[in-house]
């Protein structure tokens, strides 16, 4: 091996090295920094570690919107039309967040409740966002593999 | 009728930039005159249909031809005159013909203003625009043809999308297009020099103007962005590294890096490649965020215009641009390589330095913004990353850049001397650690004391802003009248400043901003950062294609009516749709913002949103100034003069600034 193929290759290995340590360093901070986005079925199959934070994507409800009437509390049921999961919020709700509307929260359980710090309803009133269809396409796929139908009504607990 | 005229135009103005895309490459190749020639009358050509096109579109919506499909969708009969200049681009199809008439725009600008340059680099420079301008072209026609036919004929449009049916909205996509598509002008450059295995440091001179526009007007564009957020969202944040966002500051990291890159490589023939290859990675950023925006690929709160299939098309174009170029890139780099050797101590340390950190930052955000796609192609569950991660790593590139800024100025090329510097810079550092013992401890006395942050901000900003300060002062000083200042260096200054207003906006707004979610019955007050919100309750108004719940809230300072606001529920004519209008009492140090949730009971009351939000208006002026900086730079006449012959062969004897194959 020449001098100059040595320094060479010691170059490409250096440089090489650096790109994976920096690769490794970022996947990791990135990973530590995620926030997962779960249908209300996953979350009764345990997907979910305790306490942990994540994200709740589906429909609201229809019929289970209920405002506290002397704070900004606000009770709602999330569906994926297969399962469902109730919500609680303090503060005030994104312009379209209605019934049968998609939409994700960001928050944990605390017992069998959802509480959310933060809610998204999408801009477009028409557009349900990729993941909570993926989601609720999810529940679906899991609902038709354990009971053996197709298409179900909403299971309420 | 007319429309199909529009759709014909479209149709030739693709045949016209085949045409200056594929023979001027070939006559320069060849040396072929007669084939050069094509390239700027294919140019006007090309330009002339695109501005038909878009003119017969705004026709279409300005007399409200609902048979078209698009005008149909995004206008009504009730939408105002004004809106409907801007509803052309209010959705997919129009934004795209935007995006070319912008191209089109910066085209004919390149081939008028480039007589003094070789004709075979620019026959190359036009057809490298013309290819770009070829594949939109293209996308257009066969995916998203404005002219589409509604058939039968609607009665009455969808309406423009409610959340852009405002002014700040009329100006924030062109100006952001001007910048992404200004872009294209230096990739092209640098692609023509790599065609042309040829980098002429003249004609790097010749194109820092053009980079520095681009990179005005999309300083413009995201700040508009931002300020429209900021109002019309309802939710009083400015910035929330969400992927669009992302997609439009990406192109802005890199083209800052670029603008600094380029100054070395024509004033000391140094950085070449990484001048050229920054260059590609600008425009290649831009367009990977009208990819990002218009696939819909990503979930984000502005899926305004979403379409995989077309996705498809433009990540195929992505690639082919992207990929072609760097190839490109790889294969010629080695041969337009070279500059000026320079000490550690030097201005080229510097900018190499920020150059780095830029682009660092933008490695960061993309990374950050394609990691939940790569989550979801390789199964791992749907993810996001959250404004934190963002928030801190962002700082640490930007902390050194802050800190070493004020040192470029001061420092000489080639080699400059690290004390002297920080001696001239010595009454900034002074007043930057001064002004925060003084804020901390007056704050510590009349309050609670201030937050950290804020202080670090208005130190940094200090620093910043007296350093640049100490830089001008020292031109007053040193240099003889008439040089003081040129446009050039006045730019700078200006662009630095406004950085200075920017850090100090932002710190101060993040570390003291009151944010308050509160029920309001009629005439209930509420105490709330020294100021007294009085809720005056809720009455009804109406608008040209709107009905809204309007409250009003008088905010008091002891018996002193401050202001009295506002906040609108709109309820637009077509549509469920609720649209939430904050009312802002704005000032120069702080902003009242006020917006409305829902009603509460059944006594009047409603949930209402108050914020206070001290120095939010210095984040958009700084990037005004920023912006102005870089209008102003480019205005001197040094990049246009080329200088006589004779001297420039004499600097090329001198330094090897023409690096032949």
């Amino acid at each position: 091996m020449t001098p100059t193929r040595r320094r060479r290759l010691a170059m490409i290995s250096l440089i090489l090295g650096a790109v994976v340590i920096a690769a490794v360093i970022t996947v990791r901070a990135l990973q530590e920094n995620v926030t997962y986005l779960y249908s209300p079925s996953e979350v009764h199959e345990g997907h979910v570690a305790k306490d942990a934070r994540f994200r709740l994507g589906g429909v609201v409800e229809e019929h289970s919107i209920q405002r506290a009437g002397d704070s900004l509390k606000v009770d709602f049921v999330v569906t994926d039309r297969f399962q469902t999961i109730p919500v609680e919020y303090t503060g005030i709700l994104p312009d379209l967040f209605r019934e049968g509307q998609s939409i994700v929260a960001t928050g944990a359980m605390n017992g069998g409740r959802f509480v959310a710090s933060e809610v998204l309803a999408k801009h477009d009133e028409t557009y349900m966002p990729k993941e909570v269809a993926d989601a609720i396409a999810k529940a679906k796929a899991l609902k038709s593999r354990d009971s053996g139908d197709g298409i179900g009504d909403s299971v309420k607990k | 009728m007319i429309p199909e005229l529009g759709q014909l135009a479209l149709i030739l103005a693709l045949l016209l930039a085949a045409a200056q895309c594929i023979l001027p490459l070939i006559g320069a190749q060849r040396g072929n005159r007669a084939l050069i020639a094509v390239a700027r009358p294919a140019v006007a050509g090309q330009a002339v249909f695109v501005a038909l096109a878009f003119a017969i579109l705004t026709y279409a919506f300005v007399t409200q031809d609902f048979s078209v499909k698009y005008v149909a969708l995004n206008s009504n009969h009730l939408l105002p005159w004004y809106y409907r200049f801007s509803a052309v681009w209010g959705a997919h199809e129009g934004s795209l013909l935007l995006w070319v008439l912008i191209l089109n725009v910066w085209t004919v600008a390149v081939a008028a203003f480039s007589h003094r340059l070789p004709d075979d680099f620019i026959a190359r420079v036009l057809a490298v625009l013309g290819f770009i301008s070829f594949g939109f072209l293209l996308f257009t026609v066969l995916t998203s043809n404005p002219f589409e036919r509604a058939l039968p004929m609607p009665f009455d449009g969808n309406d423009l999308n409610p959340v852009l049916q405002d002014p700040g909205l009329i100006m924030h996509p062109p100006m952001l297009y001007m910048g992404y598509v200004g872009f294209s002008v230096a990739f092209s450059f640098a692609l023509a020099a790599l065609i042309g295995g040829e980098l002429d440091v003249r004609w790097v001179r010749w194109a820092r103007p053009w980079t520095n526009i681009a990179w005005a007007f999309l300083t413009l564009g995201i700040a508009l962005g931002s300020w429209w957020a900021y109002y019309e969202l309802g939710w009083g944040g400015w910035w929330f590294w969400d992927p669009v966002e992302n997609a439009s500051f990406m192109p802005w990291l890199i083209g800052t890096a670029l603008i600094h890159s380029q100054a070395v490589t024509e004033k000391r023939g140094s950085f070449r490649a990484w001048t050229l290859l920054l260059a590609i990675f600008a425009f290649s950023l831009s367009l990977l965020g009208t990819f990002l925006v218009r696939s819909g690929v990503l979930t984000s709160v502005h899926s305004f215009a979403s379409d995989p299939t077309r996705g498809l098309f433009i990540l195929g174009f992505l690639t082919l641009v992207i990929g072609g170029s760097l190839a490109i890139f790889a294969a010629r780099a080695p041969k337009v390589s070279g500059g000026e050797p320079f000490a550690a101590a030097s201005r080229e340390t510097l900018l190499l330095i920020n150059n780095l950190l830029f682009a660092g930052a933008a490695a960061m955000v993309l990374t950050a913004t394609l990691y939940p796609l790569l989550g979801e192609a390789l199964n791992l569950g749907r993810i996001s990353i959250g404004p934190p991660y963002y928030g801190l790593r962002f700082v640490m590139f930007m902390a050194p850049v802050v800190l070493l800024m004020p040192f470029g100025p001061f420092l000489r090329w080639r080699s400059g001397d690290w004390r002297a510097a920080l001696r001239s810079l010595m009454p900034a550092l002074i007043g930057a650690v001064a002004l925060a013992i003084v804020a901390a401890v007056i704050a510590r006395i009349v309050a609670d004391g201030l937050p950290f942050k804020a202080i670090v901000g208005a130190a940094a900003s200090i620093w910043v802003g007296l350093g640049i300060g100490l830089y001008a002062l020292s031109r007053l000083r040193t240099a003889p009248p008439g040089r003081r200042y040129t446009p050039e260096m006045l730019g700078m200054i200006l662009a630095h400043f406004g950085v200075a207003i920017f850090v100090a906006g932002v710190l101060i707004v993040e570390a003291t901003n009151i944010e308050k979610d509160i029920k309001l019955a009629p005439n209930e007050t509420v105490e709330i950062g020294g100021l007294a919100f009085r809720f005056d309750g809720v009455k009804s108004a109406a608008g040209p294609n709107f009905k809204a719940d309007q409250g009003t809230l008088t905010v008091l300072k002891g018996d002193a009516v401050v202001a009295t606001l506002n906040p609108q529920k709109r309820q637009y004519s077509r549509g469920t749709q609720v649209q939430t209008e904050s009312a802002i009492d704005p000032g120069l140090f702080r902003d009242i913002y006020v917006a409305l949730g829902e009603p509460i009971g059944t006594d009047g009351a409603w949930a209402v949103r108050i914020y206070v939000k001290p120095f939010v208006r210095w984040i958009w002026l700084g990037a005004l100034f920023m912006m102005l900086g870089g209008f102003v730079a480019a205005a001197d006449r040094r990049f246009r003069a080329l200088p006589a012959a004779k001297r420039e062969t004499e600097r090329a004897l001198m330094t090897p600034a023409r690096a032949q194959v």
